[in-house]
């Protein structure tokens, strides 16, 4: 009774937060939106019994990814609404629909084909984050160490990406392109007269 | 009682809802956003087949998922920021400088 009361609760939340957060024209409130919408989904990780994917999805999305874009959002002007020039709703509307369709029968295709076999079965008696860190450093330890080596790669990344000319100021930006636009307007001008 | 297909139909359309965001979005942050929704859909998904299925494998797919997606983030931000100090803006059309 209160798993279906949970479920559905979390189902209405998580589809109307994901909605603001995909259709909303303020950057700030689409992250709130998807933050929140963060931690509902965590609530169907700890209703399906992975008590250890929760608190993961709780720490990594919810406190990691979400301050990272909060920090690059310090970059952007948030505060400006964003104009955008929408395609025809019609053609996504049409694409949209397709798409879900296929998704239908992706899904529906291992349940008609239904005699899948569990090749590692929860131990009876231990729990969840124990259970998983014996499926996780046994069968699953290269692709474990794969992960962990393109994480230090992407780390390495972000910090080269991001942190070239650091010292400039990003408010100036804007104007440093307007100032390069008019020099090379002169300098075509200086040509012209040649 | 809630089934192996409730969830399914719950992930769909989150999916679906990130996939709109994603051909609708011209913003480049906001593409950003909706792909994190498509992951979460996906994770959601292999949470429910790994408790229904009785199987660990799909908890630990949801792992890499959520790696992936760290590493992701971490990767796309910075080159936000770099198209941001280049262009001045994140829009998607203001990229299209090659004229074919």
């Amino acid at each position: 009774m209160f798993e279906q009361i949970a479920f559905y609760f979390f189902s209405a939340a998580t589809v109307v937060l994901f909605l603001i957060t995909a259709f909303s024209k303020n950057v700030l409130y689409a992250m709130s939106a998807l933050a929140a919408g963060m931690v509902m989904i965590s609530g169907f990780f700890f209703l399906l019994d992975a008590d250890f994917l929760g608190a993961v999805q709780l720490i990594v999305y919810v406190g990691a990814v979400m301050a990272l874009y909060a920090f690059g959002m310090m970059f952007f002007d948030a505060t400006k609404d964003v104009k955008e020039k929408n395609a025809p709703s019609y053609l996504v509307v049409l694409l949209g629909g397709l798409s879900a369709l296929l998704l239908v029968v992706m899904f529906a295709a291992p349940i008609l084909g239904s005699n899948i076999e569990a090749s590692y079965p929860p131990i009876e008696g231990i729990s969840n984050p124990k259970s998983v860190g014996l499926v996780l450093f046994t069968k699953y330890l290269i692709p474990f160490e794969v992960a962990a080596l393109m994480l230090l790669v992407a780390m390495i990344a972000g910090i080269i990406l991001a942190g070239k000319k650091m010292d400039i100021s990003l408010t100036d930006i804007e104007e440093d392109i307007a100032i390069s636009e008019e020099e090379e307007m002169s300098l075509d001008e200086k040509d012209g007269e040649k | 009682m809630i089934g192996l297909n409730h969830y399914l139909i719950v992930s769909g359309l989150l999916f679906s809802i990130g996939l709109m965001g994603v051909i609708r979005r011209k913003n480049l942050l906001m593409l950003f956003f909706s792909t994190e929704i498509m992951l979460n859909a996906a994770n959601i998904a292999f949470a429910a087949a790994s408790y229904f299925y009785n199987d660990l494998a799909g908890q630990m797919f949801a792992f890499f998922i959520v790696a992936i997606a760290a590493s992701e983030v971490a990767v796309g931000l910075g080159l936000l920021i770099l198209i941001y100090k280049k262009n001045g803006t994140l829009d998607l059309d203001d990229l299209a400088t090659m004229k074919g």
